[in-house]
């Protein structure tokens, strides 16, 4: 049976996954939106930045990240000198983190939706007078729902599904910075397999029941 | 079909490059990541010696080498940090040699930010200190060292909201190395390697503060056959890879460790 170290490790993953959802959601709704309507040529570099996380590996996002975040990088001297202390081994520090590693996981859902939509719903409400900020939360974001769905499913699981980024900085801290994946790893390397198949099978049926309701969705998107 | 011929011989010239130059041997072996830069040195000198054979070495914690030669794992030789992995192996039949004896490691307190030759593990207690890097006692010898002799000092429940975990001593020195934490109860084989040494001081941890850390490796199943995994073996006990090791600080097996 799972014990309470590893119930921690499991809430403390789901508390990490839902903080993340969320910020990303804030965070990337404005970039996608900017990526699907910008002329500028700006547009090609920031959406390659955003998608960067797809391709390299976690070593080299970790790397950089605890040289950033560490006293003598650019963020550390930022959180230092606003009295927050290091992020290095802390909660909000894998959250940073985890933010730069999913966002492409978010951002990229909710760019195809509203390039889906084109620019017609928001020339038409506007032209009835809507102010843009008003038409964007009653037109283009209702008509973009199915992206965003898909966009906080996919940051939800990728972030639980993090392990390199969180091995190098989170310092394997009970409670602030032990994911389930960090603790089926010590398991493992303590051969207490007992214990490792609890987490791993639980995180393997919990895996494709997202997925599931994922993909069921996008089935159905054509239908309704 | 001139096409053909041709392509044909592209693929020919392709195998004959990436196939390996030489007929010679080729021994892989596993390494506790405390040897980081000692076994870099020593498998350069034992190279030297060996020019047609391959000769492969990777670091990691000890436990997890344990597992992964449990499950069959390609290593020829395994360095272990602690006799116990070696033993178990042999026990287990996954092992061709009795457990050896090559050294016996200390652990040091080090830091990037301070000078840590003047503190002992009681001035880790000072709230200036707020993290503290050991390697992971449950699977890593030399955090289950720090926490031994974390606890003989009565530090242990002080400090339990200041350490972090290291995957293994590597990395737990990398940790310290980055300034991400204060200061790092790491390998003295780490910490006089010239990336660190050029940084901090460090001090070394009573040995008699914990269980001694008797580093031991076998010659695992898979290099049974293997010559050059023997003759690697047999190397360790030359004056030069013994001088090696005594320039990163280990005691060897025979001599008597000064505090």
């Amino acid at each position: 049976m799972p014990n309470a170290e590893d119930l921690r490790a499991a809430l403390l993953t789901l508390r990490l996954a839902v903080t993340v959802t969320a910020l990303l959601l804030l965070i990337g709704t404005p970039i996608a939106w900017w990526l699907a309507r910008t002329k500028s040529w700006l547009k090609g570099p920031v959406g390659a930045i955003v998608s960067l996380p797809l391709v390299l590996p976690p070593t080299v996002i970790g790397f950089y990240m605890l040289l950033a975040m560490g006293p003598w990088g650019p963020i550390g001297k930022l959180t230092d000198a606003l009295g927050w202390g290091p992020l290095p081994f802390t909660f909000s520090g894998v959250v940073l983190a985890s933010v730069v590693y999913s966002m492409p996981f978010v951002v990229q859902p909710i760019q195809n939706a509203f390039e889906a939509m084109g620019e017609r719903p928001m020339e038409v409400a506007q032209t009835l007078g809507a102010h843009p900020l008003f038409a964007f939360f009653t037109v283009a974001v209702p008509i973009a729902k199915p992206g965003f769905i898909t966009a906080a499913i996919l940051g939800f699981a990728h972030t639980i599904g993090e392990f390199g980024v969180v091995l190098m900085i989170g310092g394997n801290i009970p409670g602030k910075t032990r994911l389930i994946s960090v603790q089926i790893y010590d398991h493992v390397e303590a051969m207490e397999y007992a214990r490792a198949h609890w987490l791993a099978g639980g995180m393997l049926v919990f895996s494709f029941l997202i997925l599931l309701a994922l993909y069921s969705r996008r089935k159905g998107r054509f239908d309704g | 079909m001139l096409s053909m011929r041709t392509l044909v011989a592209c693929l020919l010239t392709f195998l004959a490059l990436v196939a390996p130059a030489n007929a010679g041997g080729k021994v892989t072996i596993a390494a506790a990541a405390d040897l980081k830069f000692a076994m870099d040195e020593i498998a350069a000198e034992f190279r030297k010696a060996h020019a047609d054979d391959q000769v492969e070495v990777v670091y990691g914690s000890s436990g997890k080498f344990h597992t992964q030669i449990q499950q069959g794992a390609p290593f020829d030789i395994f360095f272990s940090a602690d006799v116990n992995f070696a033993r178990e192996l042999k026990a287990a039949g996954q092992a061709v040699t009795e457990p050896k004896l090559y050294a016996i490691g200390r652990i040091v307190l080090w830091s990037a930010t301070r000078d840590a030759s003047k503190l002992a593990l009681t001035d880790l207690a000072d709230p200036a200190i707020k993290k503290i890097a050991i390697a992971n006692p449950e699977h890593a010898p030399y955090g289950k060292r720090a926490e031994e002799a974390l606890k003989a000092t009565g530090m242990w429940d002080k400090v339990q909201d200041k350490l972090v975990f290291g995957e293994n001593i590597a990395q737990t020195a990398q940790y310290a190395q980055s300034g991400a934490a204060d200061i790092g109860i790491v390998a003295l084989s780490l910490a006089v390697n010239q990336e660190l040494a050029s940084k901090g001081g460090y001090s070394p941890v009573p040995t008699d503060l914990h269980s001694p850390l008797e580093q031991a490796y076998v010659v695992t199943k898979h290099g049974e056959d293997n010559e050059l995994a023997f003759a690697f073996a047999s190397y360790m006990t030359t004056e030069a890879a013994r001088h090696i090791m005594t320039q990163y600080g280990f005691v060897l097996p025979g001599e008597t460790a000064q505090n």
